[in-house]
């Protein structure tokens, strides 16, 4: 006879809902605390300099948002995707491909001054994304194959074109062969915000972005189509809609922000192209698109905690030592807190009482 | 430039030896798949078999606890996964991820004190046999243990799945759950197993490459090697013997191209580099396009959660 | 009386002046930003070894290990420069444009290049060490130890700096030996024991009987020790790892530069320098020479050591052609150091093309 019983929940509770990430982040800091203890540091130290140090001041802080705004947008185009039952694991790879196409563009200006070359690199940036998100979207919709596998693939495929483009020929001819293209132009990069932060405008094309993703989706007949065409292919169909044109179209419409995030980090803060763009945001941007609940707000929540994940890692390393990998085990158990505390979603503890 | 028998020999020696740590993590994902689970976190699993068997054999100096640690280490981190796809019932994606990013991070938190130590010599079989015949003997002679199961992994996991009869209930569950639990078949436990098992070859293969392979430890040090080792096992449309065959030519594709600069021959380093991945989604178009053959090689219930009420 | 007093008086000040000098002076803090792990024992490594010199001397350091010549590396500089840290050393050539950016923001602030060419700001020094000379010597000894005449090389990226390398590696060998040939593999990283391993092979399996490398890790040394070939340590003494092949290394001695430089911000007395020191100045240093060399050998190594050392010898003496066969240096002249740090073409004697 047991004393608890476990139930299935007729309907997803709304207070677990909004309770379970906010159970998820306590977990993950009480574990982060645990292993510091475990490997020799003082916890409530490194947590300190994990987690507040990094935003303790105004660059600080704007050095968050610029972390946060790639995740943001990214996984804000993820949350079309994942809604509809498309599963893009490869943002990380349309943010690169994003990042060659608008690094192109703007290389051929560079060594020209106008307002109107930012909205172009800006443009390629974004339709590199789409035509590189296409291939998985049409693969799975016109040859059934699995878009897991396929925008995976194309990550690593997407990273060694950028190796090769920078390694050999779009290197700077004056640099002698070092592995980094010419400097872009002042009119290609991102005008910063503020005098002395890194903070750019970038950060307009995610706020936008979170907007437009709200409007679409909580607004429009078009937003509910994707949610409904994520059901099932036959339901979608059975009721009408063209399963096919929508799965094409939410990955363009991820493909874009990850690419538009390529571009932000390369005429934002880089201003060139390196052999390496991005820290894996492309990756990252899946755990913040799962721990803000595929919803736009919580989507920026999320960003912002994940991106303190990598600012609290590189500042607990200056500071105390401690390996910077231990931004990825906070990103990790995240979502594995977030993934098992779900349980509660739909499942609940019954009592049942010690009479018979 | 020395073209000859002996020389081949050579270099198919080492394709075989770099194909190892694909063969062993694959032919653990196939299990894991064919009972119908999807784990994403295999570059996860095998990081964390690479520090966890490097730091044995650094901590207690005996190469055979640090062979099963690695693979009990593997098991270990595979448990979470299972516990939070079976018992949980999260999402397999989601969390395949979050296993391999987590990996990374907590292999490369562990290992900060094991950057720079020197691996220890691993037992080699048959080494007195390594210059007798020519072509041949580099081929067959003076590998580790761990080499040679490699190689015969791919033969006992197809006997396994087609002629035993947990093989047969591993296939049946990936196919169908509903109906092999309508014939009292444990579903769960099933699944359990199998992802436990795909962790231990997993945590093998890592231990592979820090043991014996580099022999070193260094952050990330799979490079990628898990990601392969998923698109291998769709490659092979879930064929033990064609794991062998692509992982011959994954591996064989870096090798080759050392050799042909050694040569003096140019060779476009970063394209040879994806070739195996651009060959991989070819390959997936072609084996998805029939739909009907799909469905006889995918076990049709991967990455579906399944749940039943007790 | 009077006299006593104020002589007692003006002592005191000036023992306490003296005294809070030297404290002041003792309180400088230097930094070190390293591109990969400290526990590499190849490239950082050794930058280690010349931070701990510093810290012997007497001063207060700080390091951060693993920071990606990236968008984040500025923000690692920045951190240590607001942080009242007075001197940052940054080991990378890939760090030369946050450098000189973050340079202009803390003019107070002095900064350190490694391998770099922009002196942007006053605040800003480069320098680099003349590894081509310790070459030289490895050159002179692979080609006398080698049987089959084949020469293995594993290099990094097609920069100057390798190249330099590679070349005078090869006109020492050929002096001692004119019929060895050089073998060439780009493993396209600087630091990966995995592709090094794999590189080593595929030369060794091709004949080499001796491998150098411009790589880090100590991958290929011990790829060697298990095949039975020689090979030269990179960076750092690495015969323990290889007790048999490694019959000496190419030491980096920072040290004695790292301590002399935060003694000058001590004292004031810093100024912008470019730095291109070789084994005269002690920067490059040689290890001790394997027992299975000859004593003729070793006795002509000392030699040239010593003759490099005082610059009587020069590594690019004419004359020397190219792969062509044009004149690059004529007889009796050698390379200036303009021509030495554009180097990008190999000499006769190197197989295969410079990957572009």
């Amino acid at each position: 006879m047991k004393l608890i019983k476990i139930v299935k929940r007729d309907q997803p509770s709304r207070t677990i809902f909004f309770l379970t990430p906010v159970l998820a982040i306590f977990l993950t800091l009480f574990s982060g605390g645990l292993i510091f203890y475990i490997l020799g540091f003082k916890p409530f130290e490194a947590l300190k300099f994990f987690f507040i140090v990094p935003i303790a001041d105004m660059y600080g802080f704007s050095e968050l948002l610029l972390k946060a705004t790639p995740l943001c947008l990214i996984a804000i185009g993820l949350s079309f995707c994942f809604k509809s039952n498309n599963w893009n694991i490869g943002a990380e790879g349309q943010l690169t491909f994003g990042a060659i196409v608008s690094g192109g563009v703007a290389l051929l200006f560079y060594d020209q001054e106008g307002f109107y070359i930012l909205p172009i690199v800006i443009l390629a940036g974004a339709i590199g994304g789409m035509l590189y998100a296409s291939i998985p979207a049409i693969l799975k919709t016109y040859f059934n194959t699995n878009e897991i596998l396929v925008s995976l693939m194309l990550v690593y495929v997407s990273k060694l074109i950028l190796d090769y483009l920078v390694v050999g020929p779009w290197s700077n001819p004056e640099g002698f062969n070092f592995p980094e293209t010419r400097q872009f132009s002042d009119s290609a990069r991102l005008p910063i915000l503020f005098e002395g932060l890194r903070i750019h405008a970038g950060i307009f094309l995610a706020l936008a972005a979170v907007v437009a993703s709200w409007f679409v989706f909580y607004k429009t007949y078009l937003g509910f189509q994707m949610k409904v065409s994520g059901f099932s292919l036959k339901t979608a169909k059975y009721a009408g809609y063209k399963g096919k044109k929508m799965i094409i179209l939410v990955f363009l419409i991820s493909g874009a922000c990850a690419g538009l995030a390529g571009v932000g980090e390369i005429t934002g803060p880089i201003g060139q192209l390196h052999r390496e763009v991005s820290p894996d945001y492309g990756f990252t941007a899946i755990i913040v698109a799962f721990l803000g609940r595929l919803h736009p707000i919580g989507i920026i929540f999320a960003s912002l905690i994940v991106a303190i994940t990598y600012l609290g890692a590189e500042t607990a390393q200056i500071f105390m030592q401690i390996p910077k990998y231990t931004g990825q085990v906070f990103q990790g158990m995240i979502l594995f807190f977030l993934l098992a505390s779900d349980y509660l979603l739909f499942f609940k503890f019954k009592f049942t009482g010690l009479k018979k | 430039m020395i073209i000859d028998i002996h020389f081949i020999g050579l270099i198919i020696t080492s394709i075989m030896a770099s194909a190892v740590p694909l063969i062993l993590a694959s032919c653990g994902e196939l299990i894991t798949e064919r009972s119908g689970v999807l784990n994403l976190g295999v570059e996860g699993m095998m990081i964390i078999g690479a520090i966890s068997g490097f730091a044995f054999m650094t901590v207690t100096g005996s190469l055979f606890i640090a062979v099963i640690g690695a693979m009990l280490a593997g098991v270990l981190i595979s448990t979470i996964f299972a516990f939070l796809t079976q018992t949980l019932i999260t999402n397999h994606v989601a969390t395949g991820l979050a296993l391999t990013i987590f990996g990374i991070g907590i292999s490369a938190m562990i290992g900060k004190n094991f950057v720079g130590i020197p691996g220890k010599e691993f037992p080699v079989l048959f080494e007195s046999l390594k210059d007798t015949i020519p072509f041949l003997s580099p081929i067959l002679f003076g590998h580790s243990i761990v080499f040679y199961f490699a190689f015969a992994l791919p033969f006992f996991t197809n006997y396994f799945l087609k002629k035993t009869k947990i093989g047969l209930i591993v296939r049946a569950v990936g196919d169908s759950p509903e109906s092999a639990s309508n014939q009292g078949i444990n579903v769960k436990l099933v699944r359990y197993s199998c992802i436990l098992y795909g962790g231990a070859m997993c945590g093998l293969a890592g231990a592979y490459l820090s043991m014996i392979y580099t022999p070193q430890w260094i952050e990330n040090m799979t490079g990628g090697r898990g990601w392969i080792a998923l698109a291998l096992v769709v490659f092979s449309t879930w064929n033990p013997i064609k794991i062998l065959i692509g992982a011959m030519i994954f591996g064989g594709l870096t090798i080759i191209q050392f050799h042909m600069q050694a040569m003096g021959v140019r060779v476009p380093v970063q394209f040879l580099t994806a070739l195996p991945y651009i060959v991989t989604i070819i390959v997936l178009v072609v084996i998805s396009r029939d739909s009907r053959k799909i469905r006889l090689s995918t076990p049709s219930s991967l990455g579906k959660s399944f749940y039943k009420d007790n | 009386m009077h006299k006593i007093f104020i002589r007692s008086f003006v002592s005191s000040l000036v023992f306490l002046f003296t005294l809070t000098v030297a404290a002041v002076a003792k309180d400088v803090k230097a930094a070190f930003v390293y591109i990969g792990p400290t526990g590499d024992h190849g490239w950082t490594y050794q930058h280690d070894v010349g931070r701990k010199a510093v810290e012997a001397a007497g001063y207060k350091t700080t390091y951060v290990e693993g920071v990606p010549e990236s968008a984040d590396a500025e923000r690692v500089l920045r951190q240590l420069a607001n942080s009242g840290h007075d001197v940052i050393f940054t080991t990378s050539f890939g760090y030369m444009n946050p450098t000189n950016k973050v340079a202009k923001e803390f003019p107070n602030v002095k900064f350190e290049h490694a391998t770099g060419y922009k002196r942007e700001h006053p605040n800003v020094s480069t320098y680099a060490a003349r590894f081509y000379e310790g070459r030289a010597i490895l050159g002179t000894i692979a080609g006398t130890m080698t049987k089959s005449n084949v020469i293995g090389y594993v290099a990094s990226f097609p920069i100057p700096e390798v190249i330099r390398g590679i070349n005078s590696f090869t006109l020492a060998a050929q002096k001692v030996n004119p019929n060895i040939k050089t073998k060439i593999v780009w493993a396209f990283t600087w630091y990966d024991p995995g592709k090094e391993s794999e590189a080593a092979k595929a030369l060794i399996d091709q004949g080499a009987d001796i491998i150098a490398q411009h790589t880090d890790s100590t991958a290929i040394v011990q790829i060697a020790e298990k095949a039975g070939v020689y090979a030269f340590g990179q960076a750092s003494d690495m015969d323990k790892f290889a007790p048999k092949a490694v019959l000496t290394s190419v030491e980096n001695n920072w040290g004695p530069y790292y301590v002399e430089r935060v003694k000058a911000v001590a004292n004031g007395t810093w100024s912008q320098k470019d730095t291109w020191h070789g084994i005269g100045d002690g920067m490059v240093v040689i290890s001790d020479l394997d027992s299975a060399m000859p004593s003729d050998l070793k006795a002509k190594v000392k030699k040239l050591q010593a003759d490099l050392a005082s610059g009587k010898v020069h590594a690019f003496t004419g004359p020397i052609y190219d792969q062509k066969g044009d004149l690059m240096v004529a007889a009796g002249k050698t390379a200036d150091d303009g021509m030495l740090a554009g180097m990008m073409t190999y000499v006769k004697g190197v197989e295969g093309d410079i990957p572009k």
